[in-house]
C-alpha cells in the first residue's frame, strides 16, 4: 500500500514510519506544520510543531531513504483545534484537543489529502492496535497499559479507521525506544512530549488569558458564601485543586476542589471531595467506531486519557449517548469525551455535555 | 526514468571545472604566506581572480571571492550600508526591488531590526520587470539624499524575469547611490558585463553555473566602499579576511569561463527546451499559466532554463510531491530550509492573488538537460495537475 507515515520528530512515529517500511509498503513521510508562528517555530523546545521537530523527522526520513514534506495544515488546526479549544473554555467546558486534531486533522483533514493524492492509508506513532473483526476493522487497546492511546483516538469512525495504520499496539514503549535507538535513529531518547503541543509552557490559563481577556468573578463555597475571586472562570476545570487562590481556607481542614462552573453568572463554585463523586453522564456528538450499540448495553467507560475505566451500563440514543456508570468517579468535566469499551475494543466515543448523579435504578427498557 | 529540473537551485559540476577542483586540491601552501609554497597557492588564486574578471568585464582587483551568494549579497549590503552611513549618517534608506532573494531581503530586514533602517520597495511590473521610472519614483519617494543603497537582481531566481540592469544604475548614479546587483542567477546563463552593467557591486556563485558549492565571488569597483563583515587576516583588499580556498576558486574560475565561453550556444539550446515546455504545458488544456514575461525564442526578458508555471486550483507542495513521485525534481520557489510552505513573495509582487499564488511550480533547466526531460515532465503534468486538484478539494 502507499501509506503517508505522520512524522511528528518523536521517536514514536519514527519507529511506526520504519516498521511500515519494513511491511513491505510504500512510505512517505509527512509532518505537519500546525503553527505558521516563527516565534513557535523557533522558541519552543517541545510540542509537536517546532523547526526542531521537523528536522528531527527529515532526518529520521533520510535515513529510512523515504520521501519527506512538511504539509502546511496551520490554517485547519488554526480552525478546528485552537479556536475549538478557546470557544470550548470561554464556554465553561474542558476540551481535549488531541482528540479534536486526530478527528479534524490528522485523519480528516491529513488523511483526505493523501487519498486525494493517491495513498491508501495514514500511519501514527499512536499506542492502538487494530485488529481485524467479524465486522470490519476494530479498535483496540495497546498492549501497552502505561501508553495506550486508543483514549485520543476514540473518535474515529469506522471509514476512518479503513485507511490507519498503528505499527506501535503490540509494543511497550521500552521496547519502541530500544527498537529506536537499534535501528540508528538519534531521536531515541527524545523526552516524550506531554503538554498541548500549542501551549508548550504548560500555562493553559495563561495562554487563555491572552485570548479571552480577564473575567473577574466570584469564588463560592457550596452554601453560596464567597470565598475568594478569580480572574476568569475559564480557567478552572471541574476537579480542579490547586491554584483556586482562596481567600481563607476552609474550616474544616478538607482540601477543596471545583465542583461546578456557572458561565453565565461567572463564578465558580468549589466544594470537598465528596461532592465530585457523578455516575451519570450524557454525552452529545457520538461517534462509533462500529456498529452503534442498541438497548442498554454492558460497557466500560473512560472519561480521560490515561484514567481508568468504570463499568457501565450505556444506553445510545441518535447523537446522544446515555452512561450510568457502576460507581461514583471524581472530575468528570462537561467538554471531557467518554469513550466506550467492550473489552479492549474501542466502541464509541461522545463528548460530555452533563454529569450528575444517577438514583442508581435499573436503568429503563 | 528520473528527471533533474531543479538547476536553478544548484546544477552538476561542469566537466571541466570538477576536473579544475580535484587538480588544484593537491596544491599545497596558503596563498597568503611569503614562502614557494605560499607563491605557488597564490599564483594559481591570482590566475583564478583573472581569469574570473576576464570572463565578466571586470579587472582582477574587482574580485573579492566569498564562500557564495548569500556571503556576497551579505558583505555588499551590511557593508556598503555601514560605509554609507559613516560617511553621512543622514543615510538610512535601502531601496530594493520587491521580487529579491531571502539573501538580500534577510539582511535589509536585520539592518531595520537592529541599525535604524528603513526601506522602499520598487514594485515589479505584473511581467516580472523593475523599470527605470519605477525606481525613479521610489527614489522620489523620499529625500534621495538619504538612501544608502540601491540593490535589484539582474535574474530572478524564482521567475526568471531579467532586469534592465544598466537602465536601473544610470537612475542610482543620477543621485550618486551606489547600486548592487545579485547576479547569482544570471551570471553565466546570460551575458554579464560588470563594467557595462555600471553596479558598484555585484554577487555571483559558483554552483548554480556548474562550479562548486561554497566558492563565490563579490565583484566590487574600487571606488566602492564596503565596511568588512569578516574581520581576520585582511586578505581581499581587507573586505574579507579568512584563508583563501585555492582550489575552489580555481574551479570556480574554470566554471565561469567555460559557462560564459559557451554561453551563447547553451542559451539557444535551453531557450528552445524552455519553450518546448512552456508551449507544451499551455497547450496542455490544464489553464496552466507562465509567470513573467516571456518571449518566445528570445532569452531579452526571461533566463534560457526558467520555466514557471502557476496551476489555478492547486498547491504547489502537492504538485511537487506529485511530479516527485513521477520522477521529476521540481520546486516551488527557492528552497526553504524550514520545509514549511509558503506563498512566494515574488508571485505576490507581480499582483497575483494569493489563492492562485500557491499553486507554482519552477522547472529550471540546465546544461545536463535534455528533450527527455521536458517530454518527462508533459507526460506526468495532466495526471499530476488532476490529483492536486483533487488534493485541494479534500484538505
Amino acid at each position: 500500500m502507499r501509506v503517508v507515515a505522520a512524522m511528528s520528530g518523536g521517536v514514536d512515529s519514527a519507529v511506526a514510519a520504519a516498521r511500515m517500511l519494513d511491511a513491505g509498503h510504500e512510505v512517505v513521510g509527512v509532518h505537519l506544520a500546525l503553527s505558521r508562528s516563527a516565534a513557535t517555530l523557533r522558541e519552543s523546545a517541545r510540542g509537536c510543531c517546532t523547526l526542531e521537530d521537523a528536522g528531527d523527522a527529515r532526518r529520521v526520513a533520510d535515513m529510512l531513504g523515504i520521501p519527506f514534506y512538511v504539509w502546511d495544515l496551520a490554517d485547519r488546526f488554526q480552525r478546528d483545534v485552537m479556536d475549538d479549544f478557546v470557544a470550548e473554555y470561554a464556554a465553561g467546558r474542558t476540551p481535549n484537543p488531541c482528540l479534536r486534531c486526530n478527528e479534524k486533522i490528522k485523519f480528516s483533514a491529513l488523511l483526505d489529502k493523501a487519498l486525494a493524492l493517491g495513498f491508501d492509508a495514514v500511519a501514527t506513532g499512536h499506542y492502538a492496535q487494530i485488529v481485524d473483526g467479524p465486522a470490519g476493522r476494530e479498535l483496540h487497546r495497546a498492549v501497552d497499559a502505561a501508553k495506550d492511546q486508543s483514549y485520543v483516538l476514540g473518535v474515529l469512525t469506522a471509514e476512518q479507521l479503513a485507511h490507519a495504520f498503528f505499527p506501535l499496539g503490540d509494543t511497550t514503549k521500552p521496547m519502541v525506544r530500544e527498537e529506536a535507538a537499534a535501528r540508528g535513529f538519534y531521536v531515541a531518547k527524545k523526552p516524550d512530549s506531554y503538554d498541548i503541543c500549542f501551549i508548550p509552557d504548560g500555562d493553559t490559563r495563561g495562554w487563555l488569558t491572552k485570548r479571552l481577556g480577564e473575567q473577574p468573578g466570584e469564588i463560592l463555597d457550596a452554601d453560596g458564601s464567597v470565598v475568594g475571586h478569580h480572574e476568569g472562570a475559564y480557567g478552572f476545570t471541574i476537579g480542579q485543586r490547586k491554584g483556586l487562590g482562596l481567600d481563607r481556607s476552609a474550616m474544616d481542614g478538607q482540601a477543596r476542589y471545583v465542583v461546578g462552573i456557572d458561565r453565565a453568572a461567572n463564578t465558580v463554585t468549589i466544594g470537598t471531595a465528596d461532592l465530585l463523586g457523578v455516575d451519570e453522564i450524557v454525552g452529545m456528538r457520538a461517534l462509533w467506531c462500529g456498529p452503534v450499540p442498541t438497548g442498554p448495553s454492558r460497557l466500560g467507560a473512560q472519561v480521560r486519557a490515561h484514567g481508568e475505566e468504570v463499568p457501565a451500563t450505556v444506553e445510545a440514543d441518535g447523537a446522544r449517548v446515555r452512561v450510568v456508570l457502576d460507581r461514583r468517579i471524581r472530575g468528570v468535566a462537561p467538554g471531557q469525551s467518554v469513550v466506550l469499551y467492550d473489552g479492549t475494543r474501542v466502541v464509541g466515543s461522545a463528548t460530555i455535555e452533563t454529569a450528575g448523579r444517577a438514583r442508581h435504578t435499573e436503568p429503563a427498557s | 526514468m528520473t528527471a533533474y529540473l531543479d538547476h536553478a537551485a544548484t546544477t552538476p559540476l561542469l566537466p571541466a571545472a570538477r576536473a579544475a577542483l580535484i587538480e588544484a586540491l593537491d596544491v599545497l601552501g596558503n596563498p597568503s604566506a611569503v614562502n614557494a609554497a605560499g607563491r605557488g597557492a597564490r599564483r594559481l588564486v591570482e590566475e583564478s581572480r583573472e581569469r574570473l574578471a576576464g570572463a565578466l568585464g571586470a579587472t582582477p582587483s574587482e574580485v573579492i571571492f566569498t564562500s557564495g551568494g548569500t556571503e556576497a549579497d551579505n558583505l555588499a549590503i551590511k557593508g556598503a550600508y555601514a560605509a554609507r552611513r559613516l560617511a553621512d549618517p543622514a543615510r538610512h534608506r535601502l531601496v530594493l526591488s520587491g521580487i529579491e532573494h531571502h539573501a538580500v531581503l534577510d539582511p535589509v530586514e536585520y539592518l531595520c531590526a537592529s541599525q535604524d533602517a528603513n526601506v522602499t520597495f520598487v514594485e515589479p511590473t505584473p511581467d516580472g520587470v523593475v523599470t527605470a521610472s519605477s525606481l525613479r519614483a521610489a527614489l522620489a519617494q523620499d529625500d534621495p539624499e538619504d538612501v544608502a543603497l540601491v540593490s535589484v537582481m539582474w535574474a530572478n531566481n524564482e521567475i526568471g524575469t531579467i532586469q534592465p540592469i544598466p537602465d536601473l544604475s544610470a537612475v542610482a548614479r543620477e543621485h550618486g547611490i551606489p547600486m548592487h546587483c545579485d547576479a547569482v542567477q544570471a551570471v553565466g546563463h546570460i551575458p554579464v558585463d560588470f563594467a557595462a552593467s555600471g553596479v558598484d557591486l555585484l554577487s555571483l556563485t559558483g554552483h548554480k553555473l556548474g562550479g562548486p558549492v561554497g566558492t563565490g565571488a563579490l565583484l566590487a569597483r574600487r571606488d566602492a566602499q564596503v565596511v568588512p563583515q569578516m574581520h581576520g587576516g585582511g586578505q581581499e583588499r581587507q573586505i574579507r579576511s579568512g584563508t583563501l580556498d585555492v582550489a575552489g576558486t580555481h574551479a570556480l574560475a574554470v566554471a565561469v569561463e567555460t559557462a560564459v565561453h559557451g554561453l551563447d550556444a547553451e542559451a539557444q539550446r535551453l531557450i528552445a527546451l524552455r519553450d518546448n515546455l512552456i508551449g507544451g504545458a499551455l497547450a496542455l488544456g490544464l489553464g496552466i499559466e507562465v509567470t513573467g514575461a516571456w518571449t518566445k525564442g528570445s532569452a531579452a526578458d526571461r533566463l534560457p532554463g526558467n520555466v514557471h508555471l502557476r496551476v489555478p486550483g492547486t498547491d504547489g507542495d502537492s504538485l511537487l510531491f506529485l511530479l516527485d513521485a513521477a520522477g521529476i525534481d521540481a520546486a516551488t520557489g527557492s528552497a526553504c530550509t524550514a520545509g514549511v510552505p509558503r506563498t512566494s513573495h515574488v508571485v505576490l509582487a507581480l499582483g497575483i492573488p494569493e489563492d492562485e499564488a500557491g499553486g507554482a511550480i519552477r522547472l529550471s533547466l540546465g546544461h545536463t538537460s535534455t528533450h527527455a526531460d521536458v517530454d518527462a515532465v508533459l507526460a506526468a503534468l495532466p495526471e499530476a495537475v488532476a490529483r492536486a486538484r483533487r488534493a485541494r478539494g479534500a484538505a
